[in-house]
C-alpha cells in the first residue's frame, strides 16, 4: 500500500504544476497587474508611480513565463510563476496581496468551515442513508412513492430558499436560534444547529433517492434472498447485509468529499456569518488578490488528490477482494 | 433510564431559563446590559494604517481611534471644524520669498506656515510597543526570533504601557506618508503643497528601499522635511507652497494622525507580520477607543481607552442650534464628559437579510435600509414625502435622513467627435439630452426617492449650492409657481434638431444618431436600469448602445478617453467647493494627463478654468459664492455632465440608541453616541420570547410517524410469514 501511495503522490506533483499553470494562465488572460494594483490600492486618485511601486513590492513587475531580459536559466526562474509556484509546493502560501499571511488565513478559516461541514456531512450521510433504507424497506408502498415526490420537490428548490426560509421561520418567527454569528467552542452550538440542520435538509433530496437506487440494486441479489430463506428480519437483512454490499459505491462518491470539507460553503457561511473559507477564494476572485487565488485553487487540488487516494484506500477496508 | 432522561431534560429546561431567557441573542449576554454599541460591516476591512486607508467603511473604525489635529464639530451645520488635539486652531501666517509676514492677499505670497500647538494631556493607548527597559530601551523593539516564536497575538505581550502625544509623531505620521512604498493615497497631492516633501519622498522611498533588501528598519526620525518642523514637544510648524485653505480640511482626515515612532519599530519585526500583527491590523492611538480584537472575517471590538483625553459632549448657542435645525433631545448631553459608550462590537454582516432581521429583533443597535427591506421600513405618502412604516413605529425605531455631499452623473467625453467639443450643436445636443434624462422618474423608479436631482456638480451642504429658483439650472428646468420643472420634451427635441438631427436622424448621413453607453453595469439586476436608459434616449430618437463592461476595462477607457458617454460618481474629501468644480478643471482632464487627471469627461473651458484658479483659494465669502455661480452657469450652457443625482442617506436606529446625527465629513462620531443599556435589554427579552409549541407538535409528529411505521412493519413482517405458512 505504501508503495501505491508514493506513486500516486508522484504521479499528483505533474497534475498539481498543470492546475498551477493553467490558474496563472487564466487570471492574467482577464487581470493585468495594473488592473490589481488599482484594485488593491484602491484610493481616488491612483497614480502611475503608486501602481508601480506596488508592482514592484509583490513581484508583479516580472514576467509571467519567460524573461527576455535574464540570462541562461533565469530566462525561466526570473519570472512571477517560477516565483510563485515553487513556495506553494512547501505550502508556503506566501502574504496576500492586502498584506495578510494567507497560511495563517486558511489556517484560521478552516476551523469555522469544520464546524459547519463535518457534522452536516455526518447527520446528512446517517439520515440520508436510514431514510433510504427506510424507504427500501417500505418500496412500492404509499410511503415510498410519496417520499420520492418529497425528495424531488426538495432539490428542485435553490439552497438559498431553505437559508432564508429557515431563518425566517427557526430565528425570526420562533426564535429557537441566532439568525447569524459564530463563536467557536461550546458557546458557539446555537449558532451551528441553523445551518446544520438547513444543509442537512437541503441534500436529503438528492441524497436519499442515490441512496435508495444504490440498496434498490442490492436488494435483488441472491445473498439477500438467501438471507431471507435462513429467517433473519427485513431490517437485519437490509443493516446486516444490503448495508454493507452497497457501501462500496457509497464511498466513491463520499471519501472523495472529506478532504474538501475544509473549503467551506459559500453561501452557508455568508448568511449565517461563518467566518469560514467559503468565500475566500469569491472574495479574492473580486478583489483581483492573486496570492489567495493561486494558493486556494492549489490547496483545492491537493485536497481532491488526497480524497481520490483516500477512497482507494478506503476500497480496501470494504471489500478484501481489492488489494493496492 | 427514565429518571435519567427526566433529569436532564430538567437540567436542559434549567440553563435555558436560567442563561438565556432568550434563544436566539447572538450577542455575548452578559454584555447586552452594558454600555456596548452593538454594529456590523459588510466588506471585511482590509487597511487599518491611517497612512493608506482611503474608504469609507475602514474609516469608520480608525477615527475612533486615531486623532488627527482637527475634527468636525458634531452639531454645527454647515460643518465647521475644531481642534481636536491642538489648544486652538492652527495659526496660519503668510509669507514672501524671503521668509517675511505678509497678507494673505498679496501678490507676493509664497508660502503659507501653520503652526500646530498641542495639548499637553494626549496620551496613547496601552500598548507593548511602548514598554521600556530598566535602561530606558524598547522591551519589545527588536526581539530575538526565539521570543517572536512565542507571539501568536499581540495579546500575548504580558506588558503594556502608553506615553504622551509629541508633536514629531505628527512629523512622524508626514515622513511615513512621503515613503512610496506606504502607498499614501494622497502623497501626489500633498507633494503638490508641503514644501520639500517631493525631494524628501524621492530620497526616503530610495532609502526605504535599499534597507528593506538589507531587512531593516528605517528610522524616519533621522530623516527630514523641509516644510514640517518640530519645533518643540508640543509645537509642530508646516509650510505648504502659496495659499491653500483646504489644508485645514486635510489636517482633520486620518493621513495627518500621529505615530508613534515606537509602534513603526514594533511593528517592523518580521516574526510579528508573518502573524499578521501589523500596524495595519492593529493601529494604536491616542483616540476615544482602541482595538481590542480585529478578526476581519468575525468581528471587531473597540474599548473605550482609559488614556483618553478630557473632551465633552458639544453645546451650542440658541442660534447655532436652529441653524443647524437640532431637535431639542441632541443637546440633553451638552457638557458631559465623552465617550459614553464603552464598548463596540462590529460584526461581519455580508448579507442585508440577516442583519436586516438582527436589527428588527433589537440586535443591532442601528441599521441603513436595503432595497429589500424598504418596503417594509418607509412608506411614501401620496404628496411624496417619506416616513416611518407603522410597524418601526410601534417598535420606537427612529429614521435620520440627510442628503449626502456625493453626487452620481452621467458624463459626454468631451473629446469625442459626436458628443464632444464646444459648438453650438454640440452644447444643443447635449443639453436635449439633458433634458430628455428624467432624473425625477431615475429617483423615483430606482432609488425610491432617496435623491434628488442635482443642478451642477456642487452638492447640499457644501458653499456654493443655491437653494430654489436661484440654484435652478436654467438649461433644463423652468421656475413656475415657486418649483423647479423640468423642461418639456418639445424643446429637448427642437434642440436636438438644431444640433443636426432632427428627430435623431442625423442631417448628414441620414441615419439615426447611434450613441455609445459604457457602464460596469453588468448584473441581471441592471437590466431594467439599462432598458429605462435606452427608453430615455429613444424619446429623441437617439439609439443608445450599452456597452458593459468590468470595472478596471471601464477605467482604462476613461482615463484614455475611449468612451462616449459614462457614468460616475463623487464623494467628497471635504466640504468646500474646490473639491467638486477640479472635476471639471481643464488641467485635470484625463487625456491631457495620460490618465492620471480626475477631469474624465476631458472638459476644457478657459473661462471655467480661469475662475477655478481664482477660486479654489478663496475663502467662503460673497465674491468667491458670485465667481462660483458664474462657473456653474458656464458648465450649465456646455453641459458636459447630465447632472444626475445627490443621493439620500437614511438610517434607522432603535429608540435605545441617542445621539445619533448625520454626519457627512465627520466619522469619529461615536463618542458622542449613547446606548440605554436596561431599555435595550428589556425590548430585547419582549420581542425575542421563544415559541415553544412548534417544537412540542414536531416531536409528537415523529412519534405518530415512527409508531406508525413500526406498525406497518409489524404487520408486513407477520403477513409474509402468514401467507408462507398456508
Amino acid at each position: 500500500m505504501f508503495a501505491y501511495i508514493l506513486r500516486r503522490v508522484i504521479y499528483a506533483i505533474p497534475i498539481l504544476i498543470g492546475v498551477n499553470l493553467i490558474t496563472f494562465m487564466l487570471f492574467f488572460m482577464v487581470n493585468n497587474p495594473e488592473d490589481m494594483a488599482r484594485a488593491q490600492l484602491g484610493a481616488k486618485q491612483v497614480t502611475p508611480q503608486m501602481i508601480e511601486t506596488w508592482k514592484e513590492q509583490r513581484g508583479y513587475d516580472k514576467p509571467l513565463f519567460i524573461n527576455p531580459d535574464a540570462k541562461g536559466l533565469s530566462k525561466v526562474t526570473e519570472t512571477l510563476f517560477m516565483k510563485e509556484s515553487l513556495k506553494l509546493f512547501t505550502f508556503d502560501f506566501g502574504i496576500s496581496d492586502s498584506n495578510r499571511n494567507i497560511g495563517l488565513d486558511i489556517k484560521e478559516r478552516m476551523g469555522p468551515s469544520l464546524a459547519i461541514a463535518l457534522p452536516t456531512f455526518m447527520i446528512a450521510l446517517i439520515t440520508n442513508i436510514s431514510l433510504a433504507l427506510l424507504l427500501v424497506l417500505f418500496r412500492g408502498s404509499v410511503l415510498d412513492t410519496s417520499m420520492m415526490v418529497v425528495a424531488v420537490m426538495i432539490m428542485s428548490i435553490s439552497g438559498l430558499f431553505y437559508i432564508i426560509a429557515g431563518q425566517v421561520l427557526f430565528s425570526k418567527m420562533w426564535h429557537w436560534f441566532p439568525i447569524s454569528g459564530y463563536e467557536s467552542g461550546w458557546n458557539g452550538i446555537k449558532f451551528i444547529i441553523l445551518p446544520v440542520m438547513i444543509g442537512v435538509f437541503a441534500g436529503i433530496g438528492s441524497g436519499v433517492r442515490w441512496y435508495r437506487s444504490i440498496f434498490l440494486e442490492q436488494i435483488n441479489q441472491d445473498y439477500v434472498r438467501t438471507a431471507r430463506a435462513k429467517g433473519l428480519s427485513e431490517i437485519r437483512v437490509l443493516f446486516g447485509h444490503v448495508l454493507r454490499n452497497g457501501m462500496l459505491p457509497i464511498l466513491t462518491g463520499v471519501v472523495v468529499v472529506i478532504p474538501t470539507l475544509f473549503m467551506g460553503s459559500l453561501i452557508m457561511e455568508s448568511f449565517f456569518g461563518i467566518p469560514g473559507l467559503g468565500s475566500y477564494t469569491i472574495d479574492a476572485i473580486n478583489s483581483q488578490d492573486f496570492a489567495i487565488v493561486k494558493a486556494m485553487v492549489f490547496l483545492g487540488s491537493v485536497l481532491y488528490i488526497v480524497g481520490l487516494i483516500l477512497t482507494d484506500i478506503s476500497y480496501t477496508l470494504f471489500d478484501p477482494r481489492v488489494t493496492l | 433510564m427514565n429518571r435519567t432522561f427526566a433529569k436532564i431534560l430538567m437540567m436542559l429546561y434549567l440553563n435555558i431559563s436560567i442563561y438565556a431567557s432568550v434563544w436566539n441573542n447572538p450577542h455575548d449576554p452578559k454584555k447586552i446590559e452594558t454600555d456596548t454599541l452593538f454594529s456590523s460591516f459588510s466588506v471585511p476591512l482590509k487597511k487599518l494604517d491611517p497612512v493608506q486607508s482611503y474608504n469609507a467603511i475602514e474609516w469608520a473604525v480608525i477615527s475612533q481611534i486615531y486623532e488627527p489635529p482637527l475634527q468636525y464639530n458634531y452639531l454645527k451645520r454647515p460643518y465647521e471644524l475644531e481642534p481636536l488635539t491642538l489648544v486652538k486652531m492652527p495659526e496660519i501666517r503668510y509669507l514672501d520669498k524671503e521668509g517675511r509676514e505678509i497678507d494673505e492677499n498679496s501678490k507676493d505670497l509664497m508660502y503659507s506656515e501653520y503652526r500646530l500647538e498641542l495639548r499637553d494631556d494626549i496620551w496613547y493607548q496601552n500598548h507593548p510597543a511602548f514598554v521600556k527597559n530598566a535602561d530606558g530601551g524598547l522591551k519589545y523593539g527588536q526581539l530575538s526570533e526565539d521570543a517572536l516564536q512565542k507571539i501568536d497575538s499581540i495579546d500575548d505581550f504580558k506588558e503594556v504601557a502608553s506615553r504622551r502625544l509629541l508633536a514629531s509623531d505628527y512629523a512622524y505620521a508626514i515622513r511615513r506618508m512621503a515613503v512610496r512604498q506606504n502607498h499614501s493615497p494622497i502623497l501626489d497631492t500633498m507633494l503638490d503643497y508641503i514644501v520639500g516633501l517631493e525631494t524628501f519622498s524621492q530620497e526616503i522611498t530610495q532609502i526605504v528601499k535599499e534597507k528593506h533588501k538589507k531587512q531593516q528598519w528605517t528610522d524616519l526620525r533621522d530623516y527630514a522635511i523641509e516644510g514640517v518642523d518640530v519645533k518643540s514637544d508640543a509645537v509642530l510648524i508646516i509650510k505648504i507652497k502659496g495659499k491653500y485653505p483646504q489644508f485645514s480640511y486635510w489636517l482633520s482626515m486620518n493621513f495627518f494622525a500621529p505615530i508613534p515612532w515606537e509602534a513603526d519599530l514594533f511593528y517592523h519585526q518580521k516574526g510579528l507580520i508573518e502573524k499578521n500583527i501589523t500596524l495595519n491590523w492593529f493601529p494604536v492611538g491616542t483616540g476615544a477607543y482602541y482595538l481590542a480584537e480585529n478578526n476581519p472575517n468575525k468581528q471587531i471590538r473597540l474599548l473605550s481607552n482609559p488614556h483618553y483625553h478630557l473632551e465633552y459632549y458639544p453645546s451650542l448657542t440658541s442660534k447655532e442650534s436652529q441653524d443647524a435645525r437640532l431637535p431639542k433631545e441632541m443637546l440633553k448631553d451638552s457638557g458631559k464628559k465623552l465617550p459614553f459608550i464603552k464598548e463596540v462590537v462590529y460584526a461581519l454582516e455580508k448579507e442585508s437579510i440577516p442583519l436586516w432581521n438582527k436589527f428588527l429583533q433589537g440586535y443591532y443597535d442601528a441599521s441603513g435600509i436595503s432595497s429589500e427591506a424598504f418596503d417594509q421600513a418607509i412608506q411614501v405618502s401620496s404628496a411624496g414625502s417619506m416616513d416611518l412604516s407603522d410597524e418601526m413605529r410601534e417598535k420606537g425605531i427612529k429614521l435620520r435622513g440627510s442628503v449626502e455631499p456625493s453626487i452620481f452623473y452621467m458624463a459626454f467625453n468631451m473629446a469625442d467627435t459626436v458628443v464632444g467639443g464646444y459648438t453650438e450643436e454640440k452644447k444643443k445636443l447635449r443639453q436635449a439630452i439633458s433634458i430628455a434624462l428624467n432624473q425625477e422618474e431615475y429617483i423615483s423608479i430606482f432609488l425610491n426617492e432617496r435623491g434628488i436631482a442635482a443642478q451642477g456638480p456642487i452638492p447640499p451642504g457644501i458653499f456654493g449650492y443655491e437653494e430654489g429658483e436661484k440654484g435652478t439650472n436654467r438649461v433644463v428646468y423652468d421656475w413656475v409657481n415657486g418649483k423647479r420643472i423640468r423642461k418639456p420634451l418639445e424643446i429637448a427635441k427642437r434642440l436636438l434638431a438644431e444640433a443636426g438631427y432632427p428627430n435623431g436622424i442625423s442631417e448628414i448621413t441620414g441615419k439615426v444618431l447611434k450613441l455609445h453607453y459604457d457602464v460596469t453595469a453588468t448584473g441581471p439586476d441592471d437590466r431594467a436600469l439599462m432598458d429605462w436608459q435606452r427608453k430615455q434616449f429613444a424619446k429623441l430618437g437617439i439609439e443608445l448602445v450599452i456597452r458593459s463592461t468590468d470595472y478596471n476595462r471601464f477605467q482604462r477607457k476613461v482615463r484614455k478617453g475611449k468612451v462616449q458617454i459614462f457614468s460616475w460618481g463623487w464623494n467628497a474629501d471635504y466640504p468646500d467647493p474646490e473639491n467638486f468644480l477640479f472635476l471639471l478643471y481643464g488641467a485635470n482632464a484625463a487625456v491631457k494627463t495620460n490618465g492620471a487627471g480626475i477631469n474624465g469627461s476631458n472638459y476644457q473651458n478657459s473661462r471655467f478654468d480661469a475662475l477655478f484658479d481664482q477660486v479654489k483659494t478663496m475663502k467662503n465669502t460673497p465674491e468667491r459664492k458670485k465667481k462660483i455661480e458664474k462657473m456653474l452657469d458656464i458648465v450649465r450652457e456646455d453641459a458636459p455632465w447630465v447632472w444626475g443625482v445627490h443621493p439620500k442617506s437614511m438610517a434607522l436606529s432603535h429608540q435605545w440608541y441617542k445621539n445619533v446625527l448625520p454626519h457627512a465629513m465627520a466619522n469619529n462620531t461615536l463618542k458622542y453616541r449613547r446606548v440605554d443599556a436596561v431599555l435595550r435589554a428589556s425590548k430585547q427579552k419582549e420581542w425575542n420570547q421563544p415559541q415553544v409549541m412548534p417544537l412540542i407538535l414536531f416531536v409528537v409528529f415523529l412519534v405518530l410517524i415512527g409508531f406508525v411505521l413500526h406498525h406497518v412493519y409489524q404487520n408486513r413482517q407477520k403477513a409474509v410469514i402468514a401467507k408462507g405458512s398456508e
